[in-house]
Order: C-alpha cells, then structure tokens, then sequence
C-alpha cells in the first residue's frame, strides 16, 4: 500500500477505486494517514516542515471529504473517467424527472408557509429520502455495468434531489432557530 | 517513528530537558495558565496562591517626569486591577475579548460603549485609557504577559510557547486578534486551541466511564497508558456545552482511540455570563426606577453585585443585594433565585438554538450522545444545567472545575505540541472552522470557498478571470458567515490581485486559493494559471491589525522596553536560528545527496552561511531575514524529504523518483457539491 500524495483519493486511501466502499475501513485510514501529517505532528518541527505539513493534511481532508460522502464520491469517480458532470454540451434532461423537481420544490415552497410547516415537511423528506437513494442505488448499477452515459444522468438527476434536500434542510434550521 | 526522527533535528539538543509550554485560557472575565508537570495538568498560581487572574487591566497615567509610556508605568492586571475599579472605572478594562476582531459599529452596537470611552481613529477601536488610546488587543496582551512571568516563576524557566484557547465560535478576525495579543506578549503560540476541543482532552472522555472523568491528567507510564488504552474499544460521541463570561459554545465531538474528532461546532460569540449580569442590573434599576446610573463607578459597583448575586444564587435560594446608588443612596434587598431564573430563561433558551444545530449539522441524533460536558463557570448556574440536561436527555458531566477545564486541556495539547511526549503521543486533535468562508461576486452575492465544520486545515481554489480587455488587477473580498448577502455576512478582508498580464477580457485564469490552517486562521495566496505569475497581494484586513501594524507595535514597546527585554528578544532570535541550522544540517548530511544536486544543495549551504554570518552580529531583523530566507530556500528539499518519508514508512518498498510538489485538487464540479 504506497502513500501518494499526488495521486487520486481512493490510491491515497489505499481503497479500490470504485463506488462501493466500507466506511469504517475510508475512517481508519483517514486517521492513520492524519496520525502521520497533521501539523500536531510538527508543532515542534522547522517552518518548511509545518508549511508541508499543512498542505499535507489538508489534502488528506480533502481526499477525506470526497470519498466519505455518497454524491460526492459519485461525481468524483465520474471526474476520474473524464466525465465532466455539470458539462455545459449535454444539458438534456428527462422532462418527466424535471416536472417531478418542479412540483417537488413548489411543495417545499408550500410547505414552508403552511401552518404547520414541519408536518409538512415531513412527507416531503421521506419522498427525497428514497429518491436520493433509488438514484444512488442506479448510478452503483450503471457504474458496474461501466455504462458512464448511464451513470452521469443517474448522478445528475441525484444532484438535483440532494439540492432539494439540503434546501429542506435549511428551512427546518431557520424552524428550530 | 521514522517521521518524527526527521522532526527530532529540530528538538532541544538535551533530550531529557523537557521544554515547558503552557496552556492558557484567555476568558473574558477570567484568565488561566496551567501546564504538565510530573505527568499531570495542574493550574499555576501565582506568588499569592491565586489560580485565576481576572481578566481586568488598569492604566495609569504616565509618570510626571515626562518619561515614556509602557516601561515605567505598566499596567496593573487582575486583582490589583480590579481594586482601582471604583476609583478609575473609566481606565480599568474589562472583557476586552469582546472587543477582539471588532470594529468601531461593533462597538458602538456593544455594553462595552456605556462603560467605556472609545478613541476611533486608529485601524482598530482602542479604550481611551489615562495611559493613552489602548486596542483589546494590548489589553489582551497585557493579560497574557503576566500569565506568562506567573508561568515562568512556577516552572522555573523561560516559556518555548503557550497553547492560547479560543472560543470555537470565534471569526477569523478575532482568531488572529488573539494571535497578534501573543506576539505582542512575546509569547509564542503553539496552537489556537478551541475551548470546547481543549475541555473534551481534559476530561479525557476518550475511554473514560460514564461519570468518571479522567481528572485533568494523563499518566507518564506508558504501560499504563498502553492498559488503558486498550480499554477503549468503541469510539464516543460527546457534546461540549461552553458557557462563558462573554462567549458561548457547543461542540460536537467523536473520540476514539487518542483522536479527538469534532464533528460540528456552534456558538454565540456575544453571549455569556456578563449578558446574565445585565439583565439583572436592568432588572435592578427598574426596581428603582431609574432611567440610567449616575456615573460609571455607581455603573460598575451595580455590575458588580449583580455578579455576586448570580453566583450566590447558584447555591443559595435568595440572596441580599446591598449597593451603594449614588451620593448617600443605598439600596437593600432581596432577590430569590426564582426571580433570577426568570429573568435569564430567555438567554438560556437561546443557547439552545446552537445545540440544535450542531446535532442538524453532525448529522447525529440526540440519542446517540453518551455524554455532555458543562463548562465554563455560567453553567454553575442549577438553571442552564437543568435546561441543558432536559434538551439532551441526560445527566450532564460537572466533575472537573469548569472554570479551569479549558486550560487544563489546553496544558496536555501543548504538552504534546512542544513535542515533550516524543513519538508516544497519539492525541490528535481534528477541530473544524466554524463559520463559511467566501468571497463577494457580482450582486453582492457570497460564493462560499469553504463551508463551514470544515475539517482543518483545509485548502480549496476558486477560478477567477478577467471583465475587460487589459485588466490588470482583480478586485477581491473575502467575508465569513452563512448568509447569502454579502451585507449580512462577516467582512474579512479586502484585496487585490495585481500584476495580471493584459489580455482580452476572459483569457486571465487566476487560481485564488484558501489555505485554513490548524488554527482555524485564513491566508489567501493567487496564481494566474496562464502565465505562471503569482499575483502580489495585499490583504487588508476589515477588523484588525495590517501587517505591519504589529510589527511596529511590537518597535515601538521594544523601544521603551528595558534593556534586557531587548536582549532577550535577541537571545530568542539566536536560539531560533541555531535550531533552523541544526535541522538543515543534519538533514543535509541525511538525505542530501538522495534529493539534491550539487547546485541545489550549494544554494541551500549558502543560505545556512548566510544564517551563521548574522549570527555574529547583534542585528535582530537580520537574523530574522536569514531565517526565513534558508526556510524558504530548503522549502523544495524538505518536501521531497517528507514524501520519501511517508512513502517509506507506509509502503515498505523501496523508494521511487522524486515527486513534484503538492497541488490543491478541487475540481469544478467537486467543488461546487461542496458548497453546502
């Protein structure tokens, strides 16, 4: 298992590249690579050694960061075939799935002044939920499959229920604030 | 380790000298310095036993013989502060951290402005003081100097650096405030630690039993150590509730196995005990009906019993406030600790609202905590502790002395960092920045770099290019916080990128870079991709001190300072550079030929000549100068070094060519889903 700094995320982590992963086995190695560089390591080291050192665990959280969460990873992996997700030359998209986002941000609209906004809310959720998670489950597939048109609308389309989540999200922070 | 051995060159030359670094924790009303010793954190006091120093300065006004300030008429700090509190309201500062990182709006907006007089014509606000026009900053420092003579007395030598606490909550601006306090003080610092990170070390949760805690030490024997440490199988999830004199916090942290990882952090930087104590003085003078007090010595005799009667109420049902108004005036009477809760539940209420949020943002439910820490001496307060214990559902944890958990933590981080523990030590701290980081675009709109409960450090690019043809500077504005507008957010600093080759409008690419270090402080560096140019840029920061600025204050105390501070200002530099020299030396003899040519490792030689030549003189700035230009000439050598390192102790195989330099790999679209 080499250490290369300059290298991808999964080489870094010394993980196989590819969707599926074990979180525990991605955590691990995080801490052990940030055992060896975080700057806590060379708070009593020279000026170039601390300077490296931040670099160095910085690009580590990076790694981190990307490969820890699902979408994230997914895009990632598209980047590392060439596939450029938010392309400006291929902008097509399934009307039906679009009028589907359409009718599911004005619900989130209405559910924010409805009198009751976090019973409303509610269903609203558990709908994203399952759709974030049929789209994760369909771009493992296509990924597999190593059919990468196939993959790129699958994680396109994910991209736009996440959106829509993280947006549900912050109208439930400004309910509880 | 291998690693570490690479480090050691840097080390103290007797290994069994231990480098005594401290811990401090700089409260808005109290401050701490505590430190290891025989393996265990204790708090210092100082020659009259006391464990705190309250963070009070007083000024006095220059001596009549027209000598300069600063030398001959220190301020006094503390207690002997807080006794000319009556007398000289006006001069004697309190909870100057308010004031850190703030402008003149923030302080017109603050209590602050109706106890004090401000003088704003300098870059930052500064107190109007009978010594002249002093910053938080120098307040600051003030308090942090005598933390550090009480720190040298106790442990019988001079300081190698001090692990400083911040709240977690605490902006850019106010981090390196705090940093500048320190350099004014002449106290290095290891780390800017935050407050809820450094309690959560103290307590040790980290495989502690539920309700036991790990008072303030970790033991020197390693066997038991290594015992212990076997017990610690599964990982916990701790909340860190920090309700101080000025500033709350709340944390979220995963301990597991010597890593201590927060997950999400919250806060309220202007919300504390001191707010409690208002509401009471409020509620006083509506009792009297009075409009306002008298004066602002009538003002700070009713703060001051206000506070009393907070912390009497912590343990007495009611409490006998007896003042002196004004003129002949005294007042008497009772208050009970019913009255009192009822007057502080909305502050307390308002605490809540970050402990939502840490939960939202962690992604972790309340029942999956296994603990919450109180600290800070407001949670003495049965009230804040019976709402909090409500909201999470369980008993909290008040073993260790809230007022002095956060130093003692921050005594066994800096125990660690000052590299006294050797290659044992496995505590590791990953802590996060707490609020978004970002830049002003068109519409005075913020493009977020950085989202917040980052881990640190962190480094992320952002690509910018050109409007006109020939444009030759790019005009950027950094600001921090959640909001969408510009105007709602924190401004940080401003600055512009020069030196952009002229070209058509759109044919610049200039990569803006945002390096968060390990204490949560912001540097912005530029390239334009296309022609290879660094940009020059000149941050100008909206709440703080310029570059220079600090530089010239600290002259400018250099100048009045006696002489031996002056020496020892040099003594420092020397031995700074001794260490520098050592370390490329034996790195040189190490690896120099596997990682340099001959004209590489000549230049770096040179360098080190350099740095032995100013050694003979007595020219500080020029030590100084040569450091930094062997530090930055052997910057390439080292690196290859610590790849070759790394790859050596991870691999076992053998070593391959050298590797370029690291670069910050934030895609488009990778960075994009990041922008939360």
């Amino acid at each position: 298992m080499q250490v290369d700094l300059t290298a991808d995320h999964f080489t870094l982590f010394g993980l196989e590249r590819g969707f599926a992963l074990e979180p525990a086995d991605l955590t691990a190695r995080y801490r052990e690579l940030q055992q060896l560089l975080h700057p806590d390591r060379f708070a009593a080291a020279s000026e170039a050694e601390r300077r490296w050192s931040v670099q160095a665990a910085g690009r580590v959280n990076d790694a981190y960061t990307t490969l820890k969460a699902p979408l994230r990873r997914a895009v990632y992996l598209l980047s590392l075939s060439g596939v450029d997700i938010d392309e400006e030359s291929d902008t097509r998209m399934d009307p039906e799935f679009l009028m589907e986002q359409m009718e599911l941000r004005e619900g989130l609209e209405a559910a924010g002044e409805a009198d009751d906004p976090r019973a409303a809310l509610a269903p609203l959720n558990e709908r994203l939920r399952t759709m974030a998670e049929t789209a994760q489950g369909r771009f493992g597939e296509a990924l597999a499959a190593k059919d990468l048109d196939a993959a790129r609308t699958e994680a396109r389309q994910w991209q736009f229920v996440d959106k829509l989540r993280r947006e549900a999200a912050s109208l439930e922070a400004r309910l509880d604030a | 380790m291998a690693l570490l051995q690479i480090a050691e060159p840097g080390q103290s030359d007797v290994p069994h000298q231990r480098r005594l670094a401290v811990g401090i924790d700089l409260g808005t009303t109290n401050s701490l310095v505590a430190a290891v010793r025989s393996g265990e954190a204790t708090v210092l006091a100082d020659a009259s036993g006391a464990r705190s120093v309250p963070s009070v300065v007083s000024y006095r006004a220059a001596a009549s013989d027209g000598s300069s300030n600063g030398g001959d008429r220190r301020p006094l700090v503390g207690r002997a502060a807080e006794a000319r509190a009556s007398d000289a309201p006006l001069d004697t500062v309190r909870s100057a951290k308010r004031l850190m990182g703030k402008g003149l709006d923030d302080v017109a907006s603050s209590w602050l402005s109706d106890h004090y007089r401000f003088d704003p014509s300098g870059s930052v606000p500064a107190f109007v003081t009978a010594a002249g026009p002093r910053t938080a900053i120098e307040v600051s420092a003030a308090i942090l100097g005598e933390l550090k003579s009480t720190a040298e007395a106790s442990l019988g030598g001079e300081l190698v650096g001090a692990v400083v606490t911040v709240p977690a909550y605490f902006d850019d601006a106010q981090r390196q405030a705090t940093k500048d306090a320190a350099a004014l003080a002449g106290l290095p610092v290891l780390r800017l630690l935050n407050e809820p990170t450094a309690a959560a070390v103290a307590y040790g949760l980290d495989g502690a039993a539920e309700g036991e805690a790990v008072g303030g030490g970790i033991g020197d024997d390693s066997d038991e150590r290594g015992s212990r440490r076997a017990d610690r199988t599964a990982g916990r999830t701790v909340v860190v509730y920090d309700l101080g004199g000025g500033t709350f916090d709340v944390s979220l942290l995963r301990l597991e196995r010597g890593v201590f990882e927060v997950l999400a952090t919250a806060g309220d930087t202007a919300l504390g005990g001191d707010d409690m104590d208002n509401l009471l003085v409020e509620r006083m003078l509506a009792d009297l009906e009075l409009e306002a007090l008298p004066d602002a010595a009538a003002r700070a005799r009713a703060k001051r019993v206000a506070r009393e009667a907070k912390e009497a109420l912590s343990v007495a049902p009611d409490f006998t406030l007896d003042w002196i108004v004004d003129g002949e005036r005294r007042v008497s009477s009772v208050l009970t600790r019913e009255t009192f809760e009822r007057l502080v539940t909305p502050l307390v209420e308002r605490t809540l609202a970050p402990c939502r949020q840490v939960l939202r943002d962690a992604g972790v439910a309340r029942e999956e905590i296994d603990a919450v820490v109180m600290v800070g001496g407001s949670t003495r307060v049965p009230l804040v502790r019976e709402r909090v214990a409500a909201f999470f559902g369980r008993e909290v944890l008040t073993d260790i002395n809230p007022d002095e958990v956060v130093a003692i933590g921050a005594a066994i981080q800096a125990d660690v960092l000052a590299g006294n523990r050797g290659g044992d030590a496995d505590l590791l701290l990953l802590d996060v920045t707490p609020l978004s980081l970002g830049l002003e675009t068109m519409g005075g709109l913020v493009e977020r770099i950085v989202p917040r409960n980052t881990t640190i450090p962190v480094a992320r690019g952002q690509e910018f290019t050109t409007y006109r043809d020939g444009q030759t500077a790019l005009a950027v504005h950094v600001v921090q916080g959640e909001r969408e507008l510009v105007a709602d957010c924190r401004s940080l600093a401003r600055f512009e990128l020069r030196g952009i080759p002229p070209r058509v409008a759109g044919a610049a690419r200039v990569q803006v870079l945002f390096q968060v270090d390990a204490d949560g402080l912001l540097t912005v560096s530029a390239l334009e991709r296309e022609s290879g140019t660094v940009a020059s840029v000149d941050v100008k920061p909206s709440y703080g001190l310029a570059d220079g600025e600090i530089e010239a204050m600290l002259r400018a105390s250099m100048e009045h300072a006696p002489e031996d501070m002056r020496a020892r200002a040099l003594a420092e530099r020397r031995v700074e550079a001794g260490r520098a020299l050592e370390a490329i030396v034996s790195a040189l003899a190490a690896d120099g030929d596997e990682h340099l040519d001959a004209t590489e490792r000549a230049v770096i030689e040179e360098l080190a000549a350099g740095v032995r030549a100013a050694l003979e003189g007595d020219d500080r700035d020029a030590i100084d100068t040569a450091i930094e230009a062997l530090e930055q000439g052997s910057e390439t050598f080292v690196e290859r070094r610590m790849n070759a390192s790394v790859r050596r102790l991870m691999a076992g195989r053998e070593i391959s060519e050298v590797e370029e330099t690291l670069e910050p790999r934030a895609t488009a679209s990778a960075a994009r889903a990041d922008a939360d």
